[in-house]
């Protein structure tokens, strides 16, 4: 069997089915769908981060610019929540592409630029000066389209499609040649592949399931400020999430936020700080230990993982 | 005006003292160090203590700070940095593992201060000062008023937060212009390779750097409480992305730059705070990407970078 097929059937198609199931057998829905969205949050880290070496530090910028173009779309224009939830990843498309610029910049220069660029969005939307449009500092409340079942199936949609697009770039020429790039873009442009292009279609897919999970985001959430859709936790525990699974794996994300997102489950809700020590503790014994994350442990025997 | 100028070059100062000990971090050893916030936040509970267990002049946490920051950077240092450098790609991962650090640290502090807010009364700095003035030049104890500058009324702390800064980046050029560490210092910030190959023990040099680095960061933060109004623990993540604007405005690996860049970097927020208030929170980011869009080796920098 060819080896893409083998990854659609034995990871992807488990991953829905389970979570498309799950809400019928566990009451926490809010749980499960925090879960969905960091699957896709760590998945685009993966796209980006994974197979190009770009750092996306302000990774939520994408996350709450999607879910402001969902609450802009809804509050002036009335229009339905799907359609919106698609202007939202269109808005983080285009914000992607206003960014493309900081690509020239290179290792802790990006990460560093990306950071300030995702702080300079969130100011830029919380500014008292635009309260008509974005409603400033004060929070968006969208009751009208609120319908958290929809949303949950539009998220589990979105991760099938940000999954398979890691499956495809695992397995296909385009993949492969992203890599060629992030090992050595000077040796990937004389083997005629075009670094530019590679580089900007995969930091523009990124944007783009970030966008789309933010706007799933504020379609399920409804009642929001811009802090919440803006806050570093989400850029910081995806890509701790991705690279404690190990980052150009289909699988590595997936069992990092399985984990990780577990146990904050577990202590994170009634002792914070505690959980943020361990957290801590956490990150710097990967980095230090397991730099390439978990599904390292695997390939160190000579495993493969997918 | 005159007020928002001279108050930016005030604060601009000690914002060179705030980005100094991480440009000298990045410069020497290519790490990024997201903690660097967090080291200003203990400064300024160091700072607390001083004024709270002996109730003497927060002054005299400046070289406490110091002393126990430097001691702290050259242990974390062995324990963190060589393995590091050992990874396949030390820069991206050191981001993280700073954070972790980060995290760690803001944990810590959290756990035994509690998430309220700190501030030490502002006259309580430089009450040395004023003592010695008392004794010796049979004044009057006068308690530190507005200091008058061109006509214009400035809290005292932040005149004293700005002459420290200033010595302190006296200091930090001397050590690398006129010191034997400080030139190899120089000589590995240039070329880490070639210095590794000329017999210079890098990671000593690096040892040192770092402790320099987190010591002036910790000096920099006891004054934090009075040109911030106060600190809480979470205080380091927002310290930590203004001093990278102001390094990257200045150079890397120079210190006349970090200071040049602190100064800019001040009067820019006084006169955007003075005439644009709303818009000054949004500031130091795009001032940061434009200047790393248009010139990545900073104003004074020469290209020292490789695509």
């Amino acid at each position: 069997m060819h080896s893409a097929s083998k990854h659609l059937l034995f990871i992807l198609a488990p991953l829905v089915v389970v979570f498309a199931l799950l809400p019928g057998a566990y009451q926490n829905h809010l749980l499960l769908f925090n879960f969905v969205i960091f699957l896709i949050l760590a998945q685009g880290v993966n796209i980006i981060y994974g197979f190009t070496g770009y750092l996306p530090f302000g990774y939520v910028g994408f996350f709450g610019a999607g879910a402001y173009g969902f609450a802009i779309m809804v509050m002036h224009l009335q229009t339905p929540a799907p359609l919106a939830v698609l202007v939202g990843g269109a808005v983080a498309v285009a914000l992607g592409l206003l960014l493309t610029p900081l690509l020239r910049l290179s290792g802790a220069y990006f990460a560093i630029a990306n950071l300030a660029a995702s702080l300079a969005v969130l100011h830029f939307v919380a500014n008292p000066a635009l309260e008509g449009i974005t409603k400033g500092p004060y929070g968006v409340s969208l009751t009208g389209t609120f319908n958290p079942t929809h949303a949950y199936y539009a998220a589990v949609v979105v991760m099938a499609l940000t999954v398979g697009a890691v499956i495809y770039l695992k397995n296909s020429p385009f993949g492969l040649a992203l890599q060629a790039v992030r090992e050595d873009a000077v040796s990937a442009s004389m083997a005629g592949v075009n670094i530019i292009k590679m580089r900007v279609i995969a930091w523009l897919a990124s944007a783009l399931v970030a966008g789309l999970a933010g706007g799933i985001y504020a379609w399920y959430v409804s009642v929001f400020y811009p802090d919440n859709v803006f806050s570093g936790e989400f850029s910081i525990f995806a890509i701790v999430f991705a690279l404690f699974g190990g980052v150009a794996t289909v699988t590595g994300p997936i069992v990092g936020v399985l984990i990780l997102y577990g146990i904050y489950n577990l202590i994170g809700f009634t002792t914070p700080q505690y959980f943020q020590l361990i957290y801590g503790l956490l990150i710097m014994g990967l980095v230090l230990f397991l730099p390439a994350g978990l599904v390292s442990l695997a390939t160190r025997r000579g495993w493969h993982v997918p | 005006m005159t007020y928002a100028l001279v108050a930016g070059v005030l604060f601009g100062l000690y914002f060179s003292l705030v980005g100094i000990g991480l440009n000298l971090v990045f410069g020497v050893m290519r790490i990024v160090n997201l903690a660097h916030g967090d080291i200003l936040m203990l400064g300024a509970f160091i700072a607390l203590g001083v004024v709270g267990i002996a109730g003497i002049d927060p002054l005299f946490a400046v070289p406490l700070a110091f002393m126990v920051f430097v001691l702290a950077g050259v242990l974390l240092y062995w324990v963190l940095v060589p393995r590091l450098q050992g990874s396949a790609n030390p820069e991206m991962l050191s981001i993280i593992l700073f954070f972790g650090l980060s995290q760690v640290i803001e944990a810590v502090t959290t756990i035994f201060a509690g998430t309220s807010e700190r501030s030490i009364q502002s006259r309580l700095l430089g009450t040395v000062f004023t003592t010695i003035k008392v004794k010796w030049l049979g004044g009057k104890a006068a308690g530190a008023g507005p200091i008058q500058i061109f006509g214009q009324g400035f809290p005292a702390p932040w005149v004293i937060a700005a002459i420290t800064s200033l010595i302190a980046i006296g200091l930090v050029y001397l050590y690398l212009y006129h010191t034997r560490l400080g030139t190899l210092t120089r000589a590995v910030m240039s070329r880490r390779d070639e210095a590794l190959a000329t017999g210079i023990d890098v990671d000593r040099v690096s040892a040192a750097a770092f402790g320099i680095g987190l010591g002036i960061a910790a000096v920099a933060g006891v004054f934090a409480p009075f040109m911030f109004g106060s600190v809480t623990p979470a205080f380091g993540a927002d310290a930590t992305v203004t001093s990278f604007a102001i390094v990257v405005l200045g150079s890397l690996g120079n210190p006349l730059g970090t200071a040049l860049g602190g100064v800019v970097y001040g009067l820019c927020y006084m006169l955007v705070q003075t005439y644009l208030s709303s818009w000054a929170d949004l500031l130091p980011y795009v001032l940061l990407i434009v200047i790393l869009l248009l010139r990545p080796s900073g104003l004074l920098g020469r290209r020292v970078r490789v695509a």
